[in-house]
């Protein structure tokens, strides 16, 4: 089959890998008819996540139709022929940390948990597509793919919503909305949140949805913040405007009672020394995030708020302001998504027209220009937001 | 002396060695940062501050306590860097020696006294070279590296199964189950009611096989078992399957002893167990953990073998198996 691959720093490749089988009994295949790429692959594409290897194959968010089930998948839970959106943790079902529903942190799914466990301290769940460190599992940018657990996390799609309706249930979608949900929204709310692109956009949409007074955007790009302020959102752009003062203003001196990190390791700073002094500490790995997005979002947010970050980190940062994270009374809370918690009741409120997640789509390329799809994604041009690739 | 004094007391030693190593780290920090830092008054204080060469040779030799330092500080090999440093010391009194005979006066009573202290300091490097020498020889163990003499070892691990203690019991009890999530196990072969042959794969493609007894069990609570009759490295453990708090989950806590032999045997098995003997256990316990929660153990495109996962690192890249390579399985 055609899969698209790692082939080194800032390079993927498109190549003939063989099709995937059922290694395990509860594993099904899939025949991916929509895939996409998500912006945690440019931290692999970049270079900041150890353990990718030559040939890895990429890929986190795909759908498609089951063509094949291991004896181990109960038939009333699926069977071949079923449409399904594929979830990117891969979580047993069965763990402590599954029956709490902390699917990112399922204590079976991954074959290098002891790798994993050197770096984190305790080890996390299998993903698709994402490193060694996270099981080495082949993912989804390519023709087919092997789904493990098959009969806990794969999500039945029984309407007739389109793929781009229901892609983003497989990451995106519920990571923007469990970034609002760790938030507490109440009614009276202002939330800021950094980074537009497309988990921040439904980041900001889910704080809309779960009922915030007012949503702020944080990001450079025009386009990206056009996109926001389309959808009912107000832009701050933080190349042409101070953020903390203009976040002042918009709430009256209070900050934002809610702050999102949508961003993660690979912040841009609007100010180009602080914003170097970061760039060479992480090129010389003395610390492995540049976390202007987090540092900003905790100076900024009122005394007593919340600070939710969905924007993925890795390994260790500088200069983290603990003074104001203590002093002020602030909550930090965090994970990778919970997917398989999140897709049913977010399948419910696309059904219902509450949130319409093909907003993000700019482009929609054949697989084979996967390559295409990740420069013009990375490199922000064409204004590009959110790649959706057609095997 | 019983074993386990004996081992307290290799313990106490290698704990002195490496305590006096880091002693003598320090000091080469200091030295190094003032002939660095501060050179011409190192020279006047040693009475060289008349000759050119000594500009250049003072900081070399400081680059060259830095050297020391860095490697008595931050590695537990102390016996290497400190024989690193007796090395030093006698290139120290050499230079010092050639000084004294080409001066006279004030100058060549600070070189004197410059050399006693240097002297002086050469019989505690050498002291605890030699120590750390013999040290390293008598007990590697629990590290094992090097064992040429033997040992014993005790390796624990603990974690956590949702499941009920019963359960847990049962499984283990089939012992027919072990060489399923046990990486070096192959097979356990059930003999009476107590007994078992088990064998294990060796190094260089040999297997060793040798008997067992369950010493002591309680159901649903406690294994405890011995190798019995002439084994190759004889062996003992103890599983105690304890309620968690949660109240659905078991605690397993297991311990393994191994009497390492001395001779080739041993070597082998040093070997064979790595660096990392610790880690080995944690993951047959993790799987354990998965063939018990998730019915087998699990495998990725990465890691495709199951057991043999962290053996395999750098692992195959994350891509579906070819026929060839499913057909080859394990040994590939």
């Amino acid at each position: 089959m055609r899969a698209n691959t790692w082939a080194g720093r800032n390079k993927v490749k498109v190549r003939d890998v063989p099709d995937p089988k059922i290694l395990n009994k509860r594993d099904a295949i899939v025949r991916i008819t929509s895939t996409a790429i998500c912006g945690s692959d440019l931290h692999l594409v970049d270079g900041y996540v150890p353990t990718m290897q030559d040939g890895d194959v990429m890929g986190h968010e795909f759908m498609g139709e089951v063509i094949e089930v291991g004896q181990g998948v109960d038939p009333d839970r699926l069977r071949i022929g079923d449409r399904v959106v594929v979830p990117f943790p891969i979580a047993c079902g069965a763990c402590g940390a599954c029956a709490a529903e902390l699917y990112t942190c399922c204590e079976n799914s991954n074959p290098n948990a002891g790798i994993a466990e050197k770096i984190l301290g305790h080890p996390v769940a299998g993903i698709f597509g994402y490193s060694h460190l996270t099981g080495g599992y082949a993912g989804g940018q390519a023709q087919y793919a092997r789904v493990p657990f098959a009969d806990v996390g794969p999500l039945k799609i029984e309407s007739d919503l389109t793929d781009e309706q229901v892609l983003f249930l497989s990451d995106i979608l519920p990571t923007g909305y469990m970034g609002a949900e760790m938030c507490d929204i109440q009614s009276t709310d202002v939330v800021a949140v950094w980074g537009a692109g497309p988990v921040g956009q439904f980041a900001m949409d889910s704080a809309r949805v779960l009922g915030a007074a007012k949503v702020i955007a944080i990001d450079k790009e025009p386009y990206r913040l056009q996109m926001a302020e389309r959808a009912g959102h107000t832009p701050v752009n933080f190349e042409e405007v101070d953020v903390r003062s203009r976040l002042l203003e918009l709430t009256g001196g209070r900050g934002p009672d809610k702050c999102i990190d949508a961003v993660g390791m690979e912040a841009s700073h609007g100010s180009a020394h602080i914003h170097a002094y970061d760039r060479i500490k992480q090129a010389v790995r003395s610390e492995t995030e540049r976390p202007h997005a987090l540092r900003q979002a905790i100076l900024s947010c009122r005394s007593g708020g919340i600070v939710s970050v969905i924007g993925v980190y890795g390994g260790f940062l500088d200069k983290f302001p603990a003074g104001a994270w203590m002093n002020r009374a602030l909550t930090l809370r965090t994970g990778q998504c919970h997917v398989q918690r999140y897709m049913k009741p977010l399948l419910k409120r696309i059904e219902r027209g509450e949130i319409d997640p093909t907003r993000v789509i700019t482009h929609t390329l054949p697989l084979d220009e996967a390559e295409r799809g990740f420069e013009i994604f990375k490199n922000k041009q064409d204004d590009c937001e959110k790649v959706v690739l057609k095997p | 002396m019983t074993r386990l004094a004996t081992r307290e007391a290799v313990k106490a030693r290698q704990d002195e060695v490496q305590r006096r190593g880091r002693g003598l780290g320090w000091m080469s920090l200091g030295l190094g940062v003032a002939q660095l830092a501060a050179p011409d008054t190192v020279r006047r204080i040693s009475g060289v501050d008349d000759s050119p060469t000594s500009r250049a040779v003072v900081p070399l030799v400081g680059a060259r306590e830095l050297v020391h330092a860095a490697g008595l500080l931050t590695s537990r090999r102390k016996s290497a860097w400190a024989w690193t440093r007796v090395v030093g010391d006698a290139m120290d009194l050499t230079s010092l020696g050639m000084a004294i005979a080409h001066r006279s006066g004030r100058r060549r009573r600070r070189l004197v006294g410059v050399t006693g202290a240097v002297v002086g300091i050469t019989v505690l490097d050498l002291l605890t070279a030699v120590q750390a020498t013999r040290a390293k020889r008598i007990g590697s163990v629990p590290s094992l590296r090097g064992a040429r003499r033997g040992g014993s070892m005790e390796l624990t691990a603990t974690t956590t199964i949702r499941k009920p203690p019963p359960e847990v019991y049962a499984f283990w009890r089939d012992l027919d189950n072990l060489p399923t999530f046990m990486a070096h196990l192959e097979e356990v072969h059930v003999t009476g009611e107590r007994t078992s042959h088990w064998s294990a794969a060796a190094p260089f493609g040999t297997n060793v096989g040798w008997d067992a007894e369950i010493v002591d069990e309680a159901p649903g609570e406690k294994i405890a078992w011995r190798s019995t009759g002439n084994a190759d490295v004889p062996n003992a453990g103890t599983i105690r399957f304890v309620p968690a708090p949660d109240g659905v989950s078991t605690e397993v806590h297991v311990v393994l002893t191994y009497d390492i032999p001395g001779g080739t045997v041993g070597k082998a098995v040093a070997k064979y167990f790595g660096e990392e003997p610790h880690q080995q256990l944690d993951d047959d316990l993790r799987r354990l953990k998965q063939v018990l929660e998730t019915g087998e153990v699990v495998r990725s495109d990465g890691a495709p073998w199951g057991k043999r996962a962290r053996k395999e690192f750098p692992q195959r890249p994350a891509q579906p198996l070819s026929d060839s390579e499913l057909a080859k399985g394990a040994d590939a």
